[in-house]
């Protein structure tokens, strides 16, 4: 076993784990952080998407030892200090941006991170950037509009392509 | 995933002495490595991880030299090389998606050697110099067929050098699931040359189309390559297309990288 310390949302969490405890299997298990999704554990889907050392990784791909001493940031990170939903959070639901909710941590802590090195993307380059997050339920097209509303921009009211 | 120790050095020399074990395996970003572990492909009994190594992450530029440090991230590649080295930073660009290239390092990458990876065609026009703890290595003699490379047992790439060209594209043909390509090519225009790096195609892994390369050294321009075509023998052929669709892929491949160079 290999003892790990990192900051998570803010908060210094520490823990023994394994060589192969994946970096998401750590959140979930060990801190009980449930809201970031395992979605097909092959890198593939991007449900599992948290934000190290302020950069968007897969968790599912990454080991909890490489995290030693990073700064993660999870969904339960993202609202407001009162609770309340955070700018992207309420744009995802305003905008119809989630059905069955399984991919949404990933997508919000994508969109945070896009948004954060590109405050005014354009619709083509959110739709670029959410290449490694899959949805099967909402076609994308309101997330792509939610994620523009969370930027301040104009909504295009039918996804072009 | 078996079981495993991890140990994450912070210094080069402290690497090394890890990586002495026989049973030891380096860890660079991890992008393909740990895929590698969950469908029990690989079995080593120790992970070195180069993540917390400074001192081979980062960028720079000598001349018209590019030294990239084999830590560096795709991620940070397409954002500092997109003034100096436009065709390189485009490549890394489009690798995965966001969250893999803030992880996947160009050492990692150029280590494994996977037939249809990116940077080794990058690596194979441009005559880039693989630099590992001990020595340099050209990229003619590096790469030795798929997943195959010069590199000894425990050898880590510190640092990979280009010879930044005067123009250069990347252009794939992706697999829209995995987006790997089926075709990648690399065209790189010097003042007294020009390379062509084919990857994803051959079943000898990444190559140089030499007969294109000749070509284009005395006319950089499409119309160059008319006539020219590889030949489908010894070309991967899968689900996903013939040998025969991969040397056609080749040449268009080629001919919409010289475009984008030009």
């Amino acid at each position: 076993m290999t003892k790990v310390t990192m900051t998570v949302n803010g908060k210094s969490v520490s823990g023994d784990v394994a060589g192969n405890t994946l970096l998401v299997e750590f959140l979930r298990s060990d801190l009980h952080l449930t809201g970031t999704h395992v979605g097909c554990d092959t890198s593939q889907c991007g449900a599992c998407v948290v934000h190290v050392n302020g950069a968007a990784v897969k968790s599912c791909t990454m080991f909890a030892a490489e995290a030693e001493g990073a700064e993660v940031a999870t969904i339960e990170g993202q609202a407001n200090a009162d609770g309340s939903l955070n700018t992207i959070q309420q744009a995802f639901q305003d905008y119809h941006g989630l059905q069955c909710g399984f991919c949404t941590p990933g997508m919000v802590m994508s969109a945070a991170a896009l948004l954060k090195d590109n405050p005014k993307p354009s619709e083509q380059e959110v739709r670029a950037y959410l290449q490694g997050n899959i949805c099967r339920c909402t076609g994308y097209h309101n997330i792509v509009r939610a994620i523009m509303a969370a930027s301040g921009q104009e909504v295009p009211a039918v996804a072009a392509e | 995933m078996y079981s495993f120790d991890i140990e994450r050095p912070t210094t080069l020399a402290d690497a090394l002495a890890a990586l002495a074990d026989d049973e030891a395996q380096a860890l660079g970003g991890g992008q393909t490595l740990i895929p590698t572990l969950k469908q029990r492909l690989a079995s080593p009994s120790k992970l070195v991880c180069l993540s917390g190594i400074e001192e081979l992450k980062g960028i720079s530029r000598d001349g018209d030299t590019l030294t990239i440090g084999g830590g560096t991230t795709h991620g940070t590649i397409a954002r500092e090389t997109a003034e100096g080295f436009p065709g390189l930073a485009g490549l890394a660009s489009k690798i995965g998606d966001p969250a893999v290239r803030n992880r996947g390092t160009i050492g990692g990458s150029l280590a494994n050697n996977d037939p249809s990876a990116c940077y080794p065609a990058a690596a194979m026009a441009c005559g880039a110099t693989i630099v590992t703890n001990s020595r340099e290595i050209a990229a003619d003699d590096y790469f030795q067929g798929m997943f195959a490379t010069a590199l000894e047992e425990g050898e880590i790439i510190t640092a990979v050098k280009f010879p930044v060209p005067e123009s250069s594209a990347y252009i794939k043909f992706e697999q829209p699931a995995s987006r790997f390509p089926l075709v990648g090519v690399f065209v790189a225009k010097y003042a007294d040359r020009v390379g062509v790096g084919v990857t994803g195609a051959s079943e000898e892994g990444v190559f140089r189309w030499t007969e294109a390369e000749a070509a284009l050294g005395g006319n950089f321009a499409e119309s160059a390559l008319e006539g020219l075509s590889v030949s489908g023998d010894g070309m991967i052929g899968d689900l996903h297309g013939t040998g025969a669709y991969r040397a056609h892929l080749v040449g268009v491949m080629t001919r919409r990288a010289v475009a984008a160079a030009r």
